[in-house]
């Protein structure tokens, strides 16, 4: 089989496979795959309406999956994208409606500390990495909580012992009327373009500057890069807070754009987790993770109508999407099988 | 309430039925009307035995009531799965033609303060929450009121003369229990010592059982709790105790709904009381008067000890009759205005 | 004659590559027969083959005169036939009985009943002069002891033909000598043996008959005694090779490299390198002779600033470098061929291309102000490939790719072309073949004729003697001498590197400063 034909079947397989067992999960559960189907469908792309929230939905998931896939490329894993959203969250929000700017100010302003933020809470697990070898992953699931808790503290005297922020004002906002005009006033926002221009930033950074040489290089073979003359140190702390900066602006992306608020939460939003999923569904390369974010984020929305327009139960629809999401990520299995199967056929010739 | 009335209208489909409608409301009719609600849960879900729960049973009680059935043109929910779905939530039911629909707690203040903008023909009502839109009515408790009278039962039935109060997160509506509970304890005596915790999530019931182990083991023989899920983990404990040793005095009390039935071990059972929140009743009162015409936009509505609001569940003996009695003498005082509950702690 | 194993005509593809074409091995009872060929040259594929690890496409498989299909490894342990593997498969914190039958436990009543393992393979040691502890523990014993670990479990499962691969590339020159005998001792015992092996100074010693392959393809047998070394040789690479390396005398002059009482500490702090003096002149290769794990990885690492210096200096040109990073240390001219190419030399998932910028890629003309320019890389890439000989599909194939000879290749590559006044090249012939050693020898006497000073760390005797101008033996951390290879023999250098240093000698007419 050619590459060219594996390539191409490997998905269309897998998003097939992923349907049918969900179809058969919904009809054991009695309910119409064709109208689950329909449902999901018209969730994402049903008016301009879905279409914009589902663009909406998918920008975070961008970062978050630029964030974990960064990381990743430096043979880090950020198990903390989901506490340096929260902390960048937190972080626009603030400047957000602690002062009123020119909006040409005061909106850079607010995204900048949104990825200082998270680029902060990113450089604490590099550092404790680099100089104590303490492994990244339990530092980042630490480094969560402290974020949920310490923002929610904050969120409180900031509000003076409310639940939420005010309002941001609107020269932070990234909401743009002409968006929701075009979109029938779903929540879409100038962040979108932020997401897509930071995908480029990622893709500049590995495969145009030395810098990106060296932490590919780190993230393969650490011992060979450093007799290389590389400083890796430097390298696992750099990686982290870029990695971290780009979780933050996924936290401005909810801070500026979906809520103009910060509340304070009882739990993870869960983004930053799934933005490993995204990562990994995009192979950690910036365009797999517009991929990954795309999948993730349409069909995360979408499944929001499968219970208003289908009438499927919210538990069923999180079982279904889950289903498709784990067949495209055995993609990777798929093709593996396929190739096997034709190496097979090769072999008994 | 001209502008309501306007509202109503427009949000039904067929305006020239819309004169019936208001004929027909009024004293529940067995006759199926026109009239159709909806509502959209915060993160805790329809099953949490709160008021996500409480609310959508009020929409099932008002449902039934009305002849309706769930559906479009009837009654529904939606659960959210994350914040960021309430938006959509919401706007998908005012595209059903819902002719009103909740939003469910606080959580949800945001979202029903920018859909009320962008959809200004929608009646929508909010739950714990003030949103300030002609089109929204803003349903509040006094749950210091509920949780003063549990205070007062707290303090008359301590023998250790400590009791404990749990709280989720620290936020406006667990505060206002939190000094209502305070109040009502120190109305009956001063000299009791209340040990008060706040565990930060209202989803982690080990933290709630943990809490609540330090306080019993410190001496502490009633927990109230306003935690939710995290109130479970107090449940549990008190429990454990009760089952290890019978003739142990652990009392919890719960928050919201009825709790007797979490408080169930063997034969045994730790529930003293609960703090009742009708939100049922809130949803099913706002319903009868948006299906009247007369939708309380732009107010905000404040429900209490003595529209029946908030109250005690019974106690199902484990109050004696006096104690009740003297429970009752402050629930008049209370009603009265003889008694303000303050809405903070007093430092 | 009685073959025990004959290979007739195999045939071995992988998709369009083949392997193995037409190659024939056949095994008389009791000899020891070698199975020459380049790296990549097809052994390890035919004796997978015979291990039933794969199937061939072509030609037959007959075992003591009966036709076999050896469809996976137990049917080839069935058949007596027993693999001696080139990297040990032991489990380090087993003792020597447990490692022997993991596996194939035997049990009394459900119970792993060691204590008979333990006897048996107590006996078994015994009768064929292996020497080995049935309850040592594996990381506790020498790397010579635990290949014959490896070859009572062949014998320990009724092996009556062994297999060795490339059994000396990590033993002693004493340890070799022992297992030539212990080689000798299972034949007398009427095993069989097969020896996969480059190296034909190993052939001549001690097999029967040579089976050479080039390329997948059968070049013929030879017997042992009727052959010599230079034929051989022609025989496996297709062309004259030459042995003796060629070099002129060395004209030293000042030093590049000077190492004063060097003292460097592993992790532990216990010191691997004590009080170490050593000089290497512009225009001289200085080899440092050692047993694996006597000093060598601590002294070099501590010269190119990898490891942290505990006392003493190490200068360049006479400029103090101790301390200094690494790449610091690189920049005051420096080249550095590390002793573990895949760990250290190379980033394997990266392209053959960026592995040849590794050291060059932030300096003009690849990189301008941080911005990388890829083409530039290919272009060097392409001159270095081609300059040294890189056999690879070009600059944009994954360096875990290459053949173990090219990889080296292109390290040296790296390194020599930034043009270093001192080349640390650390085992840089490790597992290679003749033709790549050749080369790579070649490239270090051509450094050092530049007037370059060149510091050759080996543990094999032959290639220390052969391209050192003078050759420091090291020995737990210290240098007990300094001899000139002329005036020095194997044996002599062997006994020091053991630490057998002649304590009258030292300091005496071999000392050379």
């Amino acid at each position: 089989m050619s590459n060219r034909a594996t390539n191409l079947l490997v998905p269309i397989v897998s998003v097939v496979l992923g349907l049918i067992v969900g179809a058969i999960i919904m009809l054991v559960s009695g309910y119409s795959p064709i109208e689950g189907y329909a449902a999901l469908w018209n969730g994402i792309f049903g008016d301009l309406y879905t279409i914009g929230e589902t663009l909406r939905q998918i920008t975070p998931y961008l970062l978050a999956g630029l964030a974990v896939a960064f990381a990743f490329r430096s043979g880090l894993f950020n198990i903390g994208v989901e506490g340096q959203l929260i902390v960048g969250w937190f972080a626009a929000a603030y400047v957000g409606v602690a002062v009123e700017l020119p909006k040409i100010i005061h909106l850079p302003l607010a995204i900048l500390a949104a990825a200082v933020a998270g680029a902060l809470w990113g450089f604490v697990p590099g550092l404790l990495k680099a100089k104590f070898r303490v492994h990244e992953v339990i530092v980042t699931i630490m480094m969560n909580y402290i974020a949920l808790h310490v923002t929610n503290a904050l969120i409180r005297t900031v509000s003076d012992g409310g639940d939420r922020t005010e309002r941001i004002f609107a020269s932070a906002s990234l909401r743009s009327e002409f968006l929701e005009n075009l979109t029938e006033f779903s929540r879409l926002h100038l962040g979108l373009l932020l997401a897509l221009i930071m995908v480029a930033v990622m893709w500049f950074i590995l495969e145009k500057t030395t810098l990106g040489f060296e932490l590919k290089a780190v993230g393969f073979n650490q011992h060979a890069s450093e007799y290389a003359g590389m400083n890796v140190n430097k390298n696992i702390i750099m990686a982290m807070v870029i990695s971290g900066a780009f979780a933050g602006l996924a936290g401005a992306m909810e801070a500026l754009g979906t809520f103009e608020y910060v509340s304070s939460k009882g739990g993870f939003t869960g983004i930053g987790f799934d933005g490993i999923a995204v990562a990994l569904l995009g192979m950690n390369t910036p365009l797999g993770v517009v991929f990954g974010a795309t999948l993730f984020g349409s069909l995360k929305y979408g499944a929001l109508n499968m219970p208003n327009a289908a009438g499927i139960p919210i538990e069923i629809v999180e079982i279904v999407i889950a289903v498709i999401i784990f067949f495209v990520a055995s993609g990777y299995i798929i093709r593996l099988l396929l190739l096997r199967a034709a190496g097979k056929k090769k072999e008994a010739k | 309430m001209l502008a309501a009335g306007v509202l109503a209208a427009c949000g039904s489909e067929e305006d020239t039925s819309n004169g019936g409608d208001s004929a027909e409301g009024g004293e529940g009719t067995e006759e199926a009307s026109d009239f159709s609600v909806a509502m959209v849960t915060d993160v805790g879900g329809v099953d949490d035995k709160s008021f996500n729960q409480s609310a959508w049973e009020g929409i099932q009680k008002f449902g039934e009531d009305n002849g309706l059935e769930k559906g479009d043109g009837g009654f529904d929910y939606l659960q959210s799965a994350s914040d960021a779905d309430y938006n959509t939530n919401l706007n998908n039911l005012i595209r059903r033609d819902f002719d009103v629909v909740f939003g469910i707690g606080f959580l949800m203040e945001g979202a029903v303060k920018e859909i009320a903008e962008q959809q200004p023909d929608a009646q929508i009502a909010i739950i714990d929450a003030v949103v300030d839109a002609p089109n929204v009515a803003s349903v509040m408790f006094k749950e210091q009121e509920g949780a003063f009278l549990a205070g007062v039962a707290a303090a008359l039935m301590t023998e250790t003369d400590k009791i404990g109060f749990v709280g989720g997160m620290e936020i406006p509506v667990i505060e206002r229990f939190e000094a209502g509970f305070l109040e009502g304890v120190k109305a009956v005596d001063d000299s009791i010592e209340v040990d008060v915790q706040y565990t930060g999530a209202f989803d982690k019931a080990e933290l709630g059982k943990t809490t609540a182990n330090r306080m019993y083991s410190a001496g502490a023989d009633i927990i109230f709790h306003a935690a939710g899920g995290t109130g479970n983990g107090v449940f549990t404990e008190a429990k454990e105790r009760k089952e290890a040793n019978p003739d142990e005095n652990v009392w919890v009390i719960g928050v919201d709904a009825d709790q007797y039935e979490e408080g169930q071990t063997g034969d045994a059972n730790v529930t003293l009381t609960s703090v009742l929140k009708r939100v049922d009743n809130a949803v099913i009162d706002i319903s009868e008067q948006a299906m009247n015409g007369e939708f309380p936009g732009g107010e905000t509505i404040t429900y209490g000890l003595s529209d029946e609001g908030v109250a005690l569940a019974d106690s199902r003996g484990a109050i004696p009759e006096d104690v009740m009695s003297q429970i009752e003498e402050y629930k008049e005082k209370v009603i009265s205005g003889e008694i303000e509950v303050p809405e903070t702690v007093s430092e | 004659m009685e073959y025990v194993i004959e290979m007739l005509n195999i045939r071995k593809e992988f998709g369009n590559f083949v392997a193995n074409d037409n190659i024939t091995l056949q095994l008389e009872k009791g000899e020891i027969h070698a199975l020459l060929g380049e790296n990549g040259a097809g052994k390890s594929t035919l004796m997978n083959v015979l291990f039933g690890l794969y199937q061939p496409e072509g030609g037959e498989i007959r075992v003591r005169g009966k036709k076999v299909d050896i469809s996976n490894p137990n049917v080839a342990n069935d058949l007596g036939i027993g693999m001696v593997h080139q990297h040990f498969m032991l489990v380090e914190n087993f003792s020597v009985t447990e490692n022997i039958i993991l596996g194939s436990e035997p049990t009394k009543m459900g119970v792993t009943n060691k204590k008979d393992a333990a006897q048996k393979v107590a006996k078994l040691s015994e009768q064929y002069g292996l020497n080995v502890d049935p309850y040592a523990i594996i990381e506790d014993i020498s790397v010579g002891m635990q290949q014959r670990v490896e070859i009572l479990k062949t014998l320990y499962r009724g092996a009556e033909i062994l297999i060795f691969d490339e059994p000396t590339a990590s033993l002693t020159p004493q340890e070799i000598t022992e297992l030539i005998q212990i080689m000798k001792r299972l034949i007398a015992e009427g095993k069989s043996i097969i020896l996969i092996t480059h190296k034909l100074k190993e052939i001549m010693d001690v097999s029967d008959r040579v089976t050479v392959i080039r390329k997948g393809q059968g070049i013929g047998t030879v017997t042992t005694a009727e052959t010599n070394p230079n034929e051989l040789a022609a025989l496996m690479v297709g062309r004259q090779v030459t042995f003796k390396t060629e070099k002129g005398p060395a004209h030293p002059t000042e030093e590049t490299l000077t190492v004063q009482d060097l003292v460097v500490e592993d992790y532990r702090g216990i010191a691997k390198v004590k009080n170490l003096n050593l000089t290497v002149r512009k225009g001289e290769i200085v080899g440092i002779a050692g047993i694996d794990g006597n000093g060598q990885s601590e002294l070099i690492e501590a010269i190119t600033g990898l490891r942290k210096v505990k006392s003493g200096k190490v200068l360049i040109h006479g400029k103090d470098v101790t301390g200094m990073k690494p790449r610091k240390v690189t920049e005051s001219g420096v080249g550095h061929i590390p002793q573990d190419r895949h760990k250290h030399g190379l980033v394997l998932d990266f392209p053959i291309g960026h592995n040849i910028a590794l050291q060059t890629y932030y300096t003009a003309p690849i990189s301008k102000s941080e911005i990388m320019d890829y083409n530039k890389i290919t272009e060097k890439a392409q001159q270095i490939i081609k300059d040294f000989d890189v056999r690879t599909q070009g600059p944009h194939e994954p360096a875990r790719a290459l053949s173990g000879g090219n990889q080296q290749k292109a390290i040296i590559g790296r390194e020599v072309d930034r043009n270093p006044d001192l080349l640390i090249a650390a085992l840089p012939t490790r597992g290679l073949d003749v033709g790549a050693i050749e080369f790579i020898h070649s490239r270090l006497i051509e450094q050092r004729d530049n007037g370059k000073a060149v510091l050759l760390i080996s543990f094999e005797l032959d290639e220390v003697m052969n391209v050192s101008d003078r050759i420091a033996v090291i020995h737990d951390g210290e240098i007990v001498d300094v001899v000139i290879p002329e005036e020095t023999t194997e044996q002599q250098l062997g006994l020091l590197m053991a630490g057998h240093a002649d304590k009258d000698k030292k300091g005496g007419k071999h000392r050379v400063e």
